[in-house]
């Protein structure tokens, strides 16, 4: 080394270190560069991840993004139909920074840090992988940050641990799964044996489990196949688990898939003749009705997570009504179910924001999200498990069927179910109350 | 082993800037740890490179180095840092030591892909294996230091500094030493080399050793200081790909390059990340196209023009 590359890297180590001495946290300065000017009065950022990038972006996360902006666009003008008509978070106008999800969990808590840390945001609202959620949640608690998970579905999350800061505003996979196996029971009482191909990760594990269990007590003579297929998730072909499913003698294939992937199975899935051999029971499949059109065999059994896209399109809330005129007027198509529930999640936050006061802490939001129940655009949500902070709903399924006439695909034999009977009490994990025949369910 | 110039100023950089982390806030002294443990994988690769050899699979010494510390964690409670630190080298060193006996008959692209292959491999298990987690991974718990469990990052950061710090001065000490300076010879002409009375498959298998025990740190390290693990951002070839990459950024010509590019490559993705959530692969895409355009000796180069004279090879 000569003694001209000597002095550069030593203006580089002092340049450094006096960059780390005299930065501020740039909480100030960040909010005056992304807040709308015009407006007076408070502002806060909210963070939204959800995927932009890779397979599971367009069919779930702009869907998701697209519906957090058009609620956070008319909180901030005041134009949500009542009681929500009130402008602004608490009164303060929001700015919503947008986030990529993709990457993997361990990123995301790279990225997490960097958003509460770097960015100072007064609140995150998001996610949509339950992986992601998984990993964040203790990172969360760790630095106190009020978060809303959106879409994410592990039961884990709050049965692990109790939460302080985390909350989830839409029921976990556990609803899903035993809403479906009592839809099949209702539906497809002859139903022999099943098999299911699942993403290999928290949300297809669990998802399968439920389902499973669950068909072992209401449905005992079913058979479960013991050759069901866990590929990884964003796999993106599926010819040979096709194959082996294809030649199981089970009658019935659940799958939990989402996103993108969920549409490459449907596509290689039909074009093979599984689904006119097996009756499918797609839990997540609410996105694709829309996306596919003609596609989408029919005969499937549907679910959206909850009752939401297909399955509530004609309810006729004013604000249900409210949110699917905007959406379409917006966008073009109407919300499937990741916009309704990223479109929840936002609402929650105003409900906590306008009952916390101005100006307030995390645990102050937090403290006013906890427990509540309040009326969504779709559906009504309480705020039950976890000690207040995982959400129960009802969950819906139908079974898909192409409407000639109007050229899109409808849902037929829509049934409901209520939280209470799908959903164990506060207290009691998933797991076992399955296992132990589902006591107190109310259905 | 000090008295060179890079050792000297490693030294003095270290100490100022673990002096600077005291007052910096969070998120500036989570880049430099990010950045720092990469950099010491990417130290190894740099010992590689200067051979001739490019390895698309040092995620799979990286994902050992950070599972190693997972599964510590969760299945028998280990939270020492520097317990945790050995482990992740020793698991990697001893893979790649292994993995050496065949790697080290094979050049060119075949040493690339035969790498890519075995982490790949690894990959697969952990993906396919519910008790190491599948595609979630694990969280990992706080590090505790000698027994006592700090408040913040900054004393894993320090480790971290000082940790990249002795790395780099026996690193460089080693490229000094008959076999280390054998790392330029063998990319020049293996024949010879065999000719002057060594064996380059000893000398390569003891570089691929180093690698992948450096590797194995940073994995660690970089467990430690993110808390989490999983197979997309540990194992995966895109992982590997990273670490080629930003050795090329870094650029081959001192060992004080890794940190500076890793550093560089962490403050870029997060400002990409942050301007174009949608687009931010591109930035990165584009800024790797540039460096191997217009310069392809990597930021130690650029470094190296703005400091006058160009370092006579």
């Amino acid at each position: 080394m000569n003694k001209g590359l000597v002095a550069v890297l030593a203006a580089l180590v002092v340049g450094a270190v006096a960059f780390m001495l005299t930065s501020e946290k740039p909480s100030e300065e960040k909010k005056e560069a992304t807040a709308p000017v015009a407006d007076e009065g408070e502002q806060i950022t909210i963070a939204v991840p959800s995927f932009l990038t890779g397979g599971a972006a367009g069919p779930f996360g702009i869907p998701a993004m697209n519906g957090a902006k058009m609620v956070v666009d008319a909180i901030n003008k005041g134009k949500l139909p009542a009681p929500y008509n009130t402008k602004g978070f608490g009164g303060a106008t929001a700015s919503l920074i947008e986030l990529d999800e993709g990457g993997g969990a361990t990123k995301q808590v790279a990225e997490y840090r960097n958003l509460v840390e770097k960015r100072n945001v007064d609140a995150v609202v998001g996610y949509i992988s339950s992986g992601n959620c998984q990993a964040l949640a203790p990172i969360a608690e760790e630095l106190k940050q009020f978060t809303i998970f959106a879409t994410c579905g592990t039961p884990r999350i709050f049965e692990e641990a109790p939460r302080q800061y985390v909350f989830r505003t839409m029921s976990h996979a556990t609803a899903d799964n035993t809403a479906a196996a009592m839809y099949v029971k209702e539906n497809f009482p002859g139903m022999k044996g099943y098999t299911g191909i699942q993403q290999n990760y928290a949300w297809g594990q669990d998802s399968w489990r439920d389902f499973d269990l669950t068909l072992k007590q209401i449905m005992p003579n079913s058979k479960a196949s013991d050759n069901v297929q866990f590929p990884k998730i964003f796999a993106g072909q599926y010819g040979s688990e096709i194959s082996a499913m294809s030649l199981d003698s089970a009658d019935l294939v659940h799958s939990s898939f989402w996103g993108g992937d969920l549409e490459a199975f449907i596509f290689q899935g039909a074009a093979r003749g599984l689904f006119a051999k097996k009756t499918g029971v797609l839990t997540v499949g609410g996105t694709a009705a829309y996306r596919l059109g003609k596609k989408l065999p029919n005969g499937i059994v549907l679910g959206a997570r909850g009752p939401y896209g297909i399955l509530v399109r004609d309810r006729d809330s004013v604000l249900n009504q409210w949110f699917i005129n905007t959406y379409k007027n917006l966008y073009g198509t109407y919300p499937s179910g990741p916009a309704y529930q990223y479109g929840q999640a936002i609402l929650a936050a105003k409900i906590a924001y306008d009952k916390a006061g101005s100006d307030p802490s995390s645990e102050q939001l937090a403290g006013a999200l906890r427990g509540i129940t309040f009326e969504s655009f779709s559906t009504k949500v309480e705020m039950s498990l976890g000690g207040g902070h995982q959400a129960v709903t009802e969950n819906g399924y139908g079974i898909t069927k192409y409407d000639e006439v109007n050229g899109e695909n409808i849902v037929t034999d829509v049934k409901f179910y209520p939280a209470s009977c799908i959903m164990p009490p506060d207290g009691v994990g998933s797991v076992e109350w399955i296992k132990g025949g589902m006591k107190g369910a109310k259905c | 082993m000090f008295n060179d110039k890079t050792s000297k100023f490693l030294l003095v950089a270290g100490l100022l800037l673990i002096l600077g982390g005291a007052f910096a806030p969070n998120w500036i002294v989570n880049q430099f740890m990010f950045g720092f443990s990469r950099a010491l994988a990417i130290l190894g690769l740099m010992v590689l490179w200067r051979t001739g050899l490019v390895s698309f699979g040092h995620a799979f010494y990286f994902g050992l180095g950070a599972y190693a510390v997972a599964i510590l964690d969760i299945k028998l409670g280990v939270t020492d840092v520097f317990l945790r630190l050995i482990a992740g080298a020793l698991v990697a060193g001893t893979a790649g030591f292994l993995v050496g006996f065949i790697m080290r008959n094979y050049r060119n692209i075949f040493f690339a892909m035969l790498n890519t292959a075995i982490s790949m491999v690894l990959f697969g298990i952990v993906v396919k294996t519910e008790a190491l987690g599948s595609t979630d991974g694990f969280a990992i718990s706080m590090s505790t230091i000698l027994g006592v469990s700090p408040e913040t990052k900054y004393p894993l950061f320090v480790i971290i500094t000082l940790v990249g710090m002795v790395a780099a001065i026996l690193v460089n000490y080693y490229l000094k030493t008959t076999f280390g300076k054998l790392t330029t010879a063998i990319r020049d002409n293996e024949i010879r080399v065999e000719y002057l009375g060594f064996s380059v498959a000893h000398a390569i298998h003891l570089k691929y050793s180093i690698s992948a025990i450096l590797a194995g740190g940073a994995g660690a390290l970089m467990a430690m200081s993110l808390g989490q693990v999983d197979p997309e951002s540990m194992i995966n070839w895109t992982v590997s790909g990273e670490l080629v990459f930003i050795t090329i950024l870094s650029g081959p010509g001192n060992v004080i390059a890794p940190f500076i590019g890793s550093l560089v490559f962490e403050v870029l993705r997060t400002y990409a990340f942050e301007l174009a959530p949608q687009a931010w692969q591109l930035i990165m895409g584009a800024t790797f196209l540039t460096i191997i355009f217009f310069i392809p000796g990597g930021i130690w180069s650029v470094l190296e023009k703005i400091g006058g004279k160009k370092n006579d090879k």
